[in-house]
């Protein structure tokens, strides 16, 4: 075979190239778009509510899964220690996903309820108040800062737009029903609602 | 996955080997000509020439073997759209390989424990060792490593108990959880500022601390109205509502005067989260014991 003519010919190695490298793609994204597995909520899962959605936003400025993954692998070693393995069906309404790739903190896909807001407000506050030996930082601004009412309506249309089930009547009332409330609360609201739709926490 | 797609896969996939594969034997030069190294590719930069030699011997069937490794495992493993692999392997079933195993080899272990009575139960060193691994796993990121607590999260090993020392009372609170809701201003929403130092100086004066005795003296029709149907009249508490005695001068949230003080204006509110389902029932009992035994 002669290299010049793959060598010698811009287009022709484009399109060869295009095709070496998209193979994977191909063969394992593309599919998923268009699988049912991947696609459809699991039973029970809910868009997050107004305040909830703020809080996912506010866990997103501030970095929490910069250290702090979303995912539980299917090993006994996880599931013991945090519950039953993430499915794909429960993040189908997250865009984009925190799945994130570092542990730094322990993983927090089914910390909702695991522990009281109490102690969560404490945490954020101050978290070695609470676990002496913590390397968190605090977010001592939370409880000062008013959340951002007036861009909700815009990020849930967004979301709207982009598949996520919310009703006009639940965007219509997002930007009052969240008013006055303290970033902290919805911080707080986010992280109690992680993992519960799936109730088998083991 | 629907026909069209696993058919899709397969054919990328396969296509992908059999491809490189093809590449590789049409691209390849006579292996038995190793030892002419003379020939060149026939262009001059610089005088500067690239030699047209064949791959190494070694590196050519490596990268066959990578071949036939990857339809071996395509044989032996999902990866081929609906094709299940010859093992029918799944990470679901992998993990309850893992928990089955684990559970046949520990689940005796707890077994052994969860029918004994907690009191037994807390003296036997062996239950006693895993529950404390269990405490600190599970419980120790509020009541603290060494069981003290804190301020909002109860201390376990004094004999002051909110919800009732009993073992049957702490398997109760461990497995099902407790909410622990104190009103604003008790069932008295409208009390004054001057009745909530009045109420404030009451209680403590249970145990002779109060600031300003009259004021406290006062506080005691303010105390029975608002704050007795749960504390009792005597401040002594309620073990099924959760309230706290008053007279012991144990505090879950602050001793001083303003600390109470603001505990009755905004009331106080907490949680703890039922355990039923994240622990299996042995090691709940376990754990009652082992929390049992850390005061008695």
């Amino acid at each position: 075979m002669r290299h010049e003519i793959v060598e010698k010919n811009l287009g022709l190695m484009i399109v060869l190239i295009v095709v070496v490298i998209s193979g994977g793609f191909l063969a394992e994204v593309v599919p998923l778009f268009f699988q049912k597995d991947v696609n459809q909520p699991v039973d029970g899962l809910e868009p997050l509510s107004a305040l909830e959605l703020e809080g996912r936003d506010i866990y997103i400025r501030e970095g929490c899964h910069v250290c702090h993954t979303q995912q539980i692998r299917p090993f006994r070693a996880e599931t013991e220690r945090y519950g039953h393995y993430s499915v794909a069906g429960e993040f189908v309404y997250d865009r984009p996903f925190l799945w994130g790739s570092k542990r730094t903190g322990p993983d927090l896909a089914r910390v909702g309820g695991r522990y009281s807001d109490a102690w969560q407000r404490q945490h954020l506050y101050d978290p070695r108040s609470v676990v002496p030996e913590s390397n968190m930082p605090a977010f001592p601004w939370l409880f000062d800062n008013r959340v951002k009412h007036t861009t909700i309506e815009a990020r849930m249309r967004t979301l709207q737009t982009l598949g996520v089930p919310y009703t006009d009547e639940q965007v219509a009332s997002a930007a009052s029903d969240i008013e006055g409330k303290f970033e902290i609360e919805a911080l707080v609201a986010y992280l109690q609602q992680l993992g519960t739709v799936i109730s088998d926490k083991r | 996955m629907s026909t069209f797609w696993s058919i899709w896969i397969s054919v990328i996939v396969l296509g992908t080997i059999f491809g490189c594969w093809w590449l590789l034997w049409a691209t390849r030069k006579s292996q038995t000509t190793d030892t002419e190294t003379d020939r060149t590719m026939g262009h001059s930069f610089d005088g500067i020439e690239e030699y047209d030699n064949p791959l190494p011997k070694w590196w050519f069937y490596l990268f066959i073997a990578t071949c036939v490794f990857a339809l071996g495992y395509l044989a032996l493993y999902p990866g081929l759209g609906n094709f299940k692999g010859i093992l029918g392997w799944t990470s679901a079933n992998q993990w309850e390989a893992e928990v089955a195993k684990a559970d046949a080899r520990y689940g005796e272990i707890y077994a052994q424990f969860g029918d004994t009575p907690i009191p037994e139960l807390a003296q036997n060193e062996d239950a006693m060792k895993i529950g404390q691994r269990l405490y600190a796993n599970n419980c120790s990121v509020c009541h603290g490593t060494a069981a003290r607590g804190q301020v909002g999260f109860p201390n376990l090993t004094d004999d002051d108990w909110l919800w009732g020392g009993e073992p049957d009372q702490i398997w109760h609170s461990i497995a099902k959880g407790r909410q622990g809701n104190m009103p604003a201003k008790g069932v008295m929403p409208n009390m004054t500022s001057q009745q909530v130092d009045q109420v404030v100086n009451f209680v403590l004066s249970y145990s002779g601390r109060e600031r300003d005795a009259e004021a406290a003296k006062a506080g005691e029709a303010v105390y029975q109205q608002a704050c007795a149907a749960c504390h009792g009249a005597d401040g002594t508490g309620m073990t099924a509502m959760g309230a706290p005695n008053l007279t012991d001068n144990i505090w879950l949230y602050g001793s001083t005067y303003e600390w109470i003080r603001e505990t009755v204006e905004h009331g106080r509110q907490n949680e703890m989260p039922a355990q039923e389902g994240r622990l299996t029932d042995d090691q709940i009992q376990i754990l009652a014991a082992y929390v049992y035994s850390l005061s008695n």
